[in-house]
């Protein structure tokens, strides 16, 4: 029993991994006051582009470097109808997203089903990793791993003590305000989109090359929409998103440790989906104010606009 | 860096959809210098600043500093030229740190923790003017006062030489304006340049050593503040003498229509923005409620209304408890509304003219049967409001978002009078409009008053208070400091009350 | 020296509104091609193969109907939602909730009563299905101030989930040799066909009634004002009077509630009983997304960029099988089309001149 909890707990680790990067990425985008409801797609083109890299030049990083590049240049379309043409971000997003499963669809069907034999080496950090239980669980991880927790807390203290972080950050507050400052807001805007897709297809690339080993369509089963979910759970903080993040990646093995129990697998594979409408509706109990939702986040804005 | 000593626009003219803003404007201004610029609403002031600003390329003209041409293509450049700009509505990031804000716009603010280095140079230039701002507060968590001075040391932080201050009074409280004197004066004799837009002529006269009036997009005269009068300066802002043709008769006040007891209402920011409040408004009775905005009037006229939440007291039309019932229960009691915000509330801006003319009575008999609306009589309605209001657009068929604020602004009126309400909540009817609408719109608002209506005014403009209203209230942070009849001469003291120093 | 000027446009021509969708679309295809060019496929013969496989042959066009039947019922309701600016992307839950019921109806009240009693009420179930599922999202906008987006997407999976338990634990049938899926509908519980056809005749004239009642409620009726006035400014709306939780409930009633009628038209129509949930609907929620954008948000013409985008999927069926490619190739055409219309609609309201000058 013990040890089946630390296998889960560990698998949650693992889980959890995509759903932070993610969410890191959503919230520095949505932070500069773009809604990219392309998570979902993006993090299927970054999947399947890893794949393909890892599996013809047996490099997992070159995979996961050129899924970063795919996932920020995919990325600019939204950022171009969304901020250049101030179109409806939620449209926009939702286009991106079909876009995004379609080409990875395509760009993965002579994929389907071959084993990934690349093996993307855990990493055991020194000394910590001997630590019982915790050593286990948080020091002999997927690279994968360390690097979400790091982007999250490197996110973290971009945007809170840099001046980009303030500028994205303003930007989402009141563009009006901050582009009378002389910040070009276009720009940040694109940068944070572009960020934001980055982080989507690292996910991806996670999914691919660490977790599953494998292409198939459809792999990301949902992980963008959560993430999406996660970052107002986070409350735009990618410090919360943290814990937010493992969490549901807990939610997400726990099935099977109950399936034993006897439960129906399709019940438990609803889980992730339900305890996202459940996290909504705790957090709605929350006093709007504290949220901290970007003021003008989805809202297109205009230039001079008298 | 070069000094900015002395600054000159030259023909300056820049026209909107075709629309003249400025025309041919020509002024300078130098060093030690404060320059009024006096007009009304609409007359091109902020946008020839704007253009100073460089937030708008004029189509003609040329702007020199310390006798060179420059071209100002972006705030950026207008900021490495010396120039600063305090916006009517400040360029203000609500939930951010002054730190935060200041740290925004500074240009030597370093890349890594930015707010460590910043708090530094704050703390010094506060000593400096006496300001006294704790950096580390959220920007609502300031008075307008304190936000105003977050303004002017983002400017100054940025090596402004030239300030420009747009309608800086206009939020403020009268002790708050007295500080704010204070500074300028200050800043004078440390050899800057300042702007002062206004329409209010006192402070012209108070604070300016020159002044420049504009009028309709074009220069209508310049004076020195110490060899003119404020009658002649209102006669160039007009353009012809100021007389308002209006005439309020004295009227026998009726019955009780509206009865407010005890109201306390908690605001956007989760405090109590009225507290315990009570008055009543009578037929053939215009009740005002004069101070500085946002002291609660916006939720006070809400909460009549329908559209926040009471937390405690009572709200009664015509004995009928109305607390806290839906907006359209309320309308159908006679209340209606023509609200602060009028393009945030008032309007739903793609629809057309004639949806927009229904707003709040399309539930009413005379345009829905059954589930269905009566459209020819809804056009027929939206016609009627558009002749008998002055509403230029182009057709009922056209979208309503794109009219002049003006225009919405009549719109909305007319669609509030229209169904004769037995009270009418109206805030700041006429902000923003031009002298003959103005006259127009007050005229109306006395007419319902004759007919036996209520009207409930909330207005900063106490011009305009004093010459409608039957009684004033003065409210100051979600309290009335008085409650006078019109003619009672301890009004005197409106402004003592309106900043809070003063209670009856 | 070119200067680009960019200025609102006031009045907009339903010629000008018509022909910018042409253009978008025209260039979507253009992109499209491109995309098939960057994949391998020759793109001249893959959109000669979509359009030919669809609307070239009698066999091709019959086909084309019977997919439009659920793109114009679903397409129409999310017109109505889209207006209020409540951005359903549940359909393809509601859509498999309407199925799941009508199955219920069928499989248990089929054998016992007659055809034209219990095709209503299979109809009836099935419009009831979708509307709770609809329903669910709409109380926790207005309720809990909860993203519809994400809560209706959640619902899209857990609803695919509760199919699929279904249909592998207690609905599973007999005649299924331990294959997940129901048992057959009774005959009774079958909707006829246009001979020679896959048109499920009953449905199609629904579809068709539904665009036009539809298009009647929004441009008509009080509730139609109601929803357009929320979806342009909520705030104005709560100014008006309006009731946010009446109102966006029955939206999304008569929202999920087409939806879920297209759910019956698979089952009883095509399907005659409920397998997988890929197998139930192709998509049919999400591309309806289109078709309403497609439209304008105008009910009415859901019927033809409803017949039009199923056009695309009959179409790429037809290259799926003769190029051997995924059937994720919808998508990028769904997406890309997508994107080509709201780019369209930049050029549809502001002015662009240029402006030559030395």
């Amino acid at each position: 029993m013990e040890d089946m909890i630390i296998a889960t707990l560990e698998r949650a680790m693992v889980a959890g991994t995509p759903l932070l990067l993610a969410t890191t990425g959503e919230i520095i985008c949505e932070r500069s006051g773009i809604l990219n409801l392309g998570v979902e797609g993006v993090m299927a083109m970054g999947a399947v582009v890893a794949f393909i890299v890892t599996m013809t030049t047996g490099e997992p990083w070159l995979g996961v470097f050129c899924a970063v590049g795919v996932g920020m240049a995919i990325s600019i379309l939204h950022a171009f109808t969304s901020v250049s043409l101030q179109a409806n971000q939620v449209v926009s997003g939702l286009a991106l997203t079909m876009l995004g499963l379609g080409i990875s669809g395509m760009m993965g069907k002579p994929y389907v089903g071959k084993p990934l034999l690349i093996k993307m080496d855990d990493l055991a950090i020194p000394f910590l990793s001997e630590i019982p239980y915790l050593g286990k669980i948080l020091f002999s991880q997927s690279p994968f791993f360390y690097l979400a927790v790091f982007l999250a807390v490197a996110a973290w203290f971009f945007l809170e003590k840099t001046r980009l972080g303030i500028q994205i950050r303003s930007t989402g507050e009141n563009p009006k305000a901050t582009e009378t400052q002389g910040i070009n807001i276009f720009r940040i805007k694109y940068l944070s989109v572009m960020i934001g897709g980055g982080f989507s297809a690292l996910a991806g690339a996670h999914l691919s090359i660490s977790y599953s080993k494998s292409w198939i369509e459809g792999m990301t089963a949902g992980r963008g929409w959560i993430a999406i979910a996660l970052t107002i759970f986070a409350l735009w903080n990618p410090g919360r998103a943290i814990w937010a993040a493992f969490l549901f990646g807990f939610i997400f093995v726990v099935q099977y440790l109950l399936q034993p129990l006897g439960i129906s697998p399709n019940f438990l594979s609803m889980l992730p989906y339900i305890a996202t409408l459940i996290i909504l509706l705790l957090i709605s109990f929350k006093d709007p104010r504290r949220l901290n939702a970007p003021a003008m986040l989805g809202e297109p804005y205009k230039r001079g606009e008298r | 860096m070069k000094k900015n000593k002395r600054l000159e626009m030259k023909g300056i003219s820049k026209s909107f959809h075709g629309i003249p803003a400025n025309r041919d404007i020509s002024f300078s201004i130098e060093s030690g210098e404060i320059l009024g610029l006096l007009g009304e609403n609409g007359a091109g002031k902020t946008t020839l600043m704007n253009i100073l600003y460089g937030l708008y390329q004029p189509d003609s003209g040329e702007i020199r500093i310390n006798e060179t041409q420059v071209r100002i293509n972006n705030p950026v450049e207008s900021i490495a030229n010396g120039i600063g700009m305090v916006h009517q509505h400040f360029m203000l990031i609500q939930n951010h740190s002054v730190l935060e804000n200041i740290a925004l716009s500074h240009k030597d603010t370093p890349f890594f923790f930015p707010n460590l280095r910043i708090r530094e140079k704050i703390e010094e230039f506060s000593k400096s003017f006496d300001f006294n701002i704790d950096p580390a507060k959220k920007i609502w968590q300031l008075s307008a006062g304190e936000q105003q001075r977050v303004e002017i040391i983002k400017a100054l932080l940025n090596g402004a030489d030239l300030l420009i201050l747009d309608e800086p009074t206009s939020v403020l409280t009268p002790q708050e304006i007295k500080e704010l004197i204070t500074i300028l004066k200050k800043m004078k004799t440390k050899g800057h340049m300042i702007i002062f837009i206004s329409h209010k002529l006192d402070e012209i006269m108070d604070i300016c050593d020159r002044v420049l009036v504009l009028q309709k997009g074009k220069i209508a005269g310049r004076a020195l503040t110490g060899d003119t009068d404020k009658k002649s300066l209102a006669r160039m802002m007009v353009g012809r003498e100021v007389v308002f043709n209006i005439k309020k008769e004295k009227l026998e006040r009726g019955r009780q229509i509206l009865s407010v007891e005890h109201l306390t209402v908690i605001g956007d920011k989760g405090f109590p923005a009225l507290k315990d409040i009570s008055f009543d408004v009578f037929e053939n009775e215009i009740f005002g409620v004069a101070g500085v905005s946002g002291n609660g009037q916006r939720e006070l006229a809400e909460a009549v209304t329908g559209i926040r939440t009471v937390r405690s007291g009572s709200i009664r039309i015509n004995d009928e408890d109305i607390t806290n019932t839906s907006p359209r229960h309320i309308y159908d009691q006679g209340v209606s509304h023509v609200p602060e915000e009028r393009i945030r509330f008032g309007i739903a801006p793609g629809l057309f003219l004639y949806d927009n003319a229904i707003l709040k009575q399309h539930h009413l008999k005379k345009f829905s049967r059954r589930y269905f609306l009566k459209y020819e009589e809804v056009k027929k309605h939206a016609k009627k409001i558009l002749n008998d209001f002055n509403v230029s657009a182009h057709s009922i068929n056209s979208r309503i978002g794109n009219l002049s604020g003006g225009n919405i602004q009549k719109l909305i009126l007319g669609r509030e009078i229209s169904e004769k309400p037995q009270l009418l909540v109206a805030s700041h009817p006429t902000y923003g409009l031009d002298v003959g609408a103005t006259e127009f719109m007050r005229n109306h608002l006395l007419e319902l008053r004759k007919t036996g209506s209520a009207v409930l005014l909330f207005s900063e403009d106490l011009e305009e208070i004093f010459e409608l209203c039957d009684r004033i209230a003065v409210i100051f942070d979600g309290e009335f400091m008085a409650i006078l009849d019109s003619g009672d001469n301890r009004l005197d003291d409106i402004g003592l009350m309106m900043a809070g120093s003063k209670k009856i | 020296m070119i200067k680009i000027l960019i200025s609102d446009r006031y009045e907009i021509s339903a010629f000008r509104s018509f022909m910018t969708n042409l253009i978008s679309l025209v260039s979507g295809l253009f992109m499209i091609g491109l995309v098939f060019l960057f994949l391998g496929v020759n793109p001249f013969y893959a959109v000669f193969k979509i359009f030919s496989g669809s609307f070239g042959s009698f066999y091709g066009f019959k086909e084309t109907l019977t997919k439009a039947i659920p793109l114009i019922l679903i397409g129409s309701g999310l017109t109505l939602a889209f207006r209020a600016k409540f951005w359903n992307i549940g359909a393809e839950g509601q859509l498999l909730m309407g199925a799941v019921f009508a199955s219920w109806t069928g499989l248990f009240l089929g054998n016992a009563l007659p055809s034209y009693m219990i095709v209503p009420l299979m109809f009836f179930s099935g419009f009831i299905g979708g509307a709770l599922w609809g329903m669910i999202p709409a109380i926790l906008k207005i309720r809990f101030s909860i993203n519809e987006v994400i809560s209706t997407l959640m619902l899209n999976y857990i609803c695919a989930d509760f199919l699929t338990m279904l249909i592998v634990g207690p609905w599973k049938g007999s005649t299924r040799f331990g294959f997940p899926g129901t048992d057959n509908l009774p005959e009774s519980a079958v909707l006829g066909l246009i001979p020679g056809s896959r048109i499920h005749y009953a449905t199609f004239i629904l579809s068709i009634l539904c665009a036009v009642i539809l298009c009647i409620v929004i441009y008509k009726t009080r509730f139609g004002y109601e929803a357009r006035v929320v979806g342009e400014n909520p705030d104005a709306g709560r100014y008006a009077g309006i009731d946010f939780l009446k109102t966006t409930l029955i939206l999304m009633i008569i929202s999920g509630g087409l939806a879920g009628l297209a759910g019956v038209g698979e089952i009883a129509g095509i399907h005659h009983y409920l397998g997988y949930p890929a197998a139930v609907s192709s998509g049919y929620g999400f591309t309806a997304i289109i078709v309403a954008w497609l439209a304008k948000l105008n009910p009415l013409l859901t019927l033809i960029s409803g017949i039009f985008f199923a056009g695309i999927l009959v179409g790429g069926d037809a290259i799926q099988i003769s190029l051997g490619l995924p059937a994720a190739t919808v998508n990028i055409v769904n997406g890309i089309l997508l994107i080509c219309l709201i780019m369209g609609e930049y050029f549809l309201k502001n002015k662009i001149t240029l402006r030559f000058s030395k």
